[in-house]
């Protein structure tokens, strides 16, 4: 076949289309990959190597720690480094160990060089401790202490058991400190904020006299009973806190170093290299389902990231509720109701122009105007008495969700006239026919089939907004947010209050972080709960709207 | 448009008078109104159009049209394409409105009303007009509450009334044995011909007194078609019914009346059998004869 039949015959294109399609598709599944295998490894919990490594002078040193990486250098690097490397080799190894114990040694990730190395071994009864605070721990158990008093050790059977048992009772005292202090702590605050604010309002409203005195001695009485249930828990902590302390676990380091680890200290311990592939996979689970569910730690690069996860789903889901309404209005009157000439030709370009405009610029936007001009009035016309405190006049959830719906308001008008333009005028004449008015029609006929569209346009929104992290950072997002938006206190939903959003989370662990190397598979798994949020957030969208295509099917035809 | 009704009383010299760009010869036009008033005599007038001109912004699609539409009774307008038959269906019941560049001169009498006067409601007019339109186009809705809508709109929504309502417009519409196992399934699973007598009862739900049908069968099958023309004879004992046909064989056999025209203009009327048979009118004959449209 010659070249020219060959062209005319159109299979170039169609190879041009397909590896179109395919390249696509390796980028996808490259990115997602990659994101995946990066961040789901980070949760497996990987064997305890101990490293005899002798140096060039002779001494000695014994490492203990999970193996991350390893990589080729030129000899050269490694010199410059530090490293004592023999003028005939040309690259060199080096092994990236997690070895944990910061407190010890204050670096827990540290290169070393393959020369002088032993042989890895891997001691069965090496822990790996996973603390509140210091990062992990690695190293060998010597005893159980209680009180300072030996009641376990390692070469008795059930010292497992026992140190499980111990762990499990102050785990549960942690969780009850932590629930003293959330909420009922939490309450008397609020409590207290409360008659501070009273207090601060009678002074404004200028009462005084016998009234004042009343209210005085009424907050007075208020303020004494919340003192006395103050005292009743802090009592009630202290105790908690020093049963915690009643259990100890004695270690040794891989350097020889006896250390002594309060319980009250410990979130979890294991001992990998004794493991099976099956109790491997339990421990699996369970740390996902901590990183899922659980606080951050550690300036973020310990613990879970269920904030996160909160805060974005809270603000995505106030967004939708803000943008439906108001694009398809807009949307409605625009198509439906202005005469269409050139004001509403200028009116449409500028609000799908709106849709390209760089997204730092809504925050800009959101920072001055709603947080400062519209947070700083109601704070002046409501909030008077907790002035100079801002409640609204300050970045928050309420105007970070308000910020995305004017980022995402083109998208939704955008969708939603389309979707009214493409309703055949047949049905319209049937309902006008039918005696129906303008109005009637619209409500009863065109927007119900126009929903789909409308579906179509806040599925887009919800894409957007979930992924957007500049203009967060100035409307109400911040790094680590002392509590959710919503909980049980009144009014439940708390509008003024900052959130965490996974986006600025990735942010601020793999850049923001002074602990790199912990932080980098966190940012990974981070990335791809945010992914899967956005497809979860996506897909519930499109079932809906799938739901309703199927129900107007045809309608079009 | 005339003030007062000064028109009732048929004048031939009136219509005259006024139609100096026909150039259709004037005699073979009055002849023909003439003998339209003799055949008018028996019949009891719905709907009465004196010199209708309906124009789209500067261009005149409807030119001079007088028109007598008799109750109870199959009107049917016939004409090559674009010859306004449609339009002036649509001024009946004023669906001509929702263009914006339109204007209409002339009389268009309902009873003796005027259609386009100001402070007519123009819902209330639709109600009592009905249309169903070339394409059939139920709503996205159940079988039901498609027949439903339109008494919904007026407000009615006890059930049993409902219930007794919709039955009598299917069974009107020769639709209820097809449809009253499934009346809550959507009416978007219907074959386009139970869509088209949907439309159908739709339409009779709200019990007009006219009905237009513009080209009710041309997107349809011959069996539904068949099925419409049949319904439409059966209609035709309640309800004053104008149809716009492309097809003159259809037109031939559901209409007792006939209407051609031709690039805007009312050439000829008169009882179907005579102007299929002995048209009165050169181009009229030309038309049916197939010799152009």
């Amino acid at each position: 076949m010659t070249m020219k039949a060959w062209l005319k015959s159109g299979s170039p294109w169609i190879w041009l289309n397909g590896g179109a399609v395919a390249m696509c598709m390796i980028m996808v599944v490259g990115l997602i990959g990659l994101i995946a295998v990066r961040g789901f490894g980070h949760f497996w919990p990987a064997n305890i190597a101990q490293i005899e490594i002798t140096n060039e002078q002779g001494e000695q040193i014994v490492v203990m720690g999970e193996i991350v990486r390893s990589q080729s250098i030129p000899s050269a690097v490694a010199r410059d480094a530090g490293n004592e490397v023999p003028e005939d080799i040309d690259m060199v190894t080096r092994y990236l160990v997690k070895q944990g114990n910061r407190d010890q040694t204050g670096r827990d990730f540290v290169w070393y060089l393959e020369l002088g190395m032993g042989e890895f071994t891997y001691p069965l009864d090496a822990y790996q401790i996973e603390r509140r605070e210091w990062g992990n721990f690695y190293g060998q158990p010597v005893a159980l202490l209680r009180e300072g008093e030996i009641v376990s050790t390692p070469q008795q059977s059930g010292f497992w058991r026992d140190m499980q048992a111990a762990l499990d009772r102050s785990l549960k005292l942690h969780q009850e400190i932590q629930r003293i202090e959330r909420r009922q702590i939490g309450r008397i605050n609020s409590g207290m904020e409360q008659l501070r604010l009273e207090t601060r309002r009678l002074d404004l409203q200028g009462v005084s006299g016998l009234e004042r005195e009343a209210e005085d001695a009424r907050i007075a009485a208020a303020r004494a009973e919340l003192d006395a249930q103050f005292e009743e828990l802090s009592v009630e902590l202290n105790a908690l806190k020093e049963t915690q302390r009643r259990d100890t676990l004695q270690m040794v380091t891989a350097e020889g170093a006896q250390v002594n680890l309060s319980m009250a200290q410990i979130v979890r311990v294991t001992a990998p290299n004794s493991m099976s592939v099956l109790a491997k996979m339990g421990q699996y689970i369970e740390r996902l389902w901590e990183f899922l569910s659980d606080n951050p730690r550690e300036a973020n690069t310990e613990g879970g990231i269920f904030p996160a996860i909160f805060g974005t789903v809270t603000m995505v889901f106030i967004m939708s509720i803000i943008v439906t309404p108001f694009g398809i209005l807009a949307a409605i009157y625009l198509r439906e109701y202005a005469k269409q000439g050139l004001v509403t030709r200028v009116i449409r370009i500028s609000v799908y122009n709106l849709a390209g405009v760089p997204s730092i610029v809504y925050g800009v936007f959101g920072l001055g105007f709603f947080v400062y001009f519209l947070g700083g009035s109601l704070d002046r016309l409501f909030y008077e008495a907790a002035l100079p405190t801002p409640t609204f006049g300050t970045p928050g959830l309420f105007w970070a969700s308000l910020t995305l719906a004017l980022l995402t308001l083109p998208i939704v008008i955008v969708s939603t006239e389309e979707g009214l333009a493409r309703i055949p005028s047949t049905i319209r004449q049937g309902s006008l026919a039918l005696g129906a008015t303008k109005a009637e029609t619209l409500w009863k006929v065109i927007v119900p089939l126009a929903t789909p569209a409308m579906m179509t346009g806040l599925i887009l929104a919800i894409a957007r907004a979930a992924g957007e992290v500049a203009p967060l950072m100035l409307v109400g997002v911040v790094k680590l947010a002392p509590s959710l938006p919503v909980d049980g206190t009144f009014p439940f939903v708390h509008l003024e209050r900052k959130i965490m959003h996974l986006g600025f989370h990735i942010y601020d662990v793999g850049f923001q972080s002074s602990n790199a190397e912990a932080a980098r598979p966190l940012v990974y798994a981070t990335a791809l709960v945010l992914v899967v949020l956005i497809v979860v957030l996506n897909l519930t969208a499109i079932s809906i709207r799938n739901r309703l295509r199927e129900r107007y099917r045809n309608a079009s035809d | 448009m005339k003030t007062e009704n000064e028109t009732k009383e048929y004048s031939t010299m009136n219509s005259q008078e006024k139609t100096p760009p026909i150039r259709v010869s004037a005699s073979q036009a009055r002849s023909g109104e003439a003998r339209e008033a003799l055949l008018m005599a028996n019949e009891s007038i719905k709907i009465v159009v004196n010199d209708l001109n309906l124009y789209y912004g500067n261009d005149q699609a409807l030119k001079n049209i007088n028109l007598q539409i008799p109750e109870k009774r199959v009107t049917a307008f016939i004409g090559p394409s674009g010859c306004g038959k449609s339009t002036l269906l649509r001024c009946f019941n004023r669906m001509n409105d929702l263009v914006d560049s339109v204007s209409i001169t002339g009389d268009m009498l309902m009873d003796g009303q005027e259609i386009n006067a100001p402070g007519v409601n123009v819902s209330e007019l639709r109600r009592q007009v009905g249309m169903v339109f070339q394409k059939p186009n139920p709503f996205p809705k159940s079988i039901y509450e498609n027949v439903a809508y339109g008494l919904r709109l007026q407000g009615v929504n006890d059930r049993s009334t409902l219930d007794k309502v919709v039955e009598k417009s299917l069974k009107g519409a020769a639709l209820w044995d097809e449809v009253k196992d499934r009346l809550h399934e959507s009416a978007m699973g219907m074959s386009g011909g139970q869509q088209q007598r949907l439309v159908i009862a739709r339409a009779i739900a709200i019990e007009p007194e006219v009905i237009l049908l513009d080209e009710p069968a041309s997107a349809l099958d011959p069996i539904s078609t068949l099925k419409i023309e049949e319904l439409i004879n059966e209609l035709k004992n309640d309800y004053t019914i104008v149809i716009v046909t492309h097809n003159m064989q259809q037109a031939a056999r559901v209409s007792d009346y006939t209407a051609f025209m031709y690039m805007g203009e009312l050439i000829e009327f008169g009882a179907t059998d005579q102007l299929f048979t002995n048209p009165n009118n050169k181009q009229t004959e030309d038309y049916i004869t197939g010799r152009y449209g």
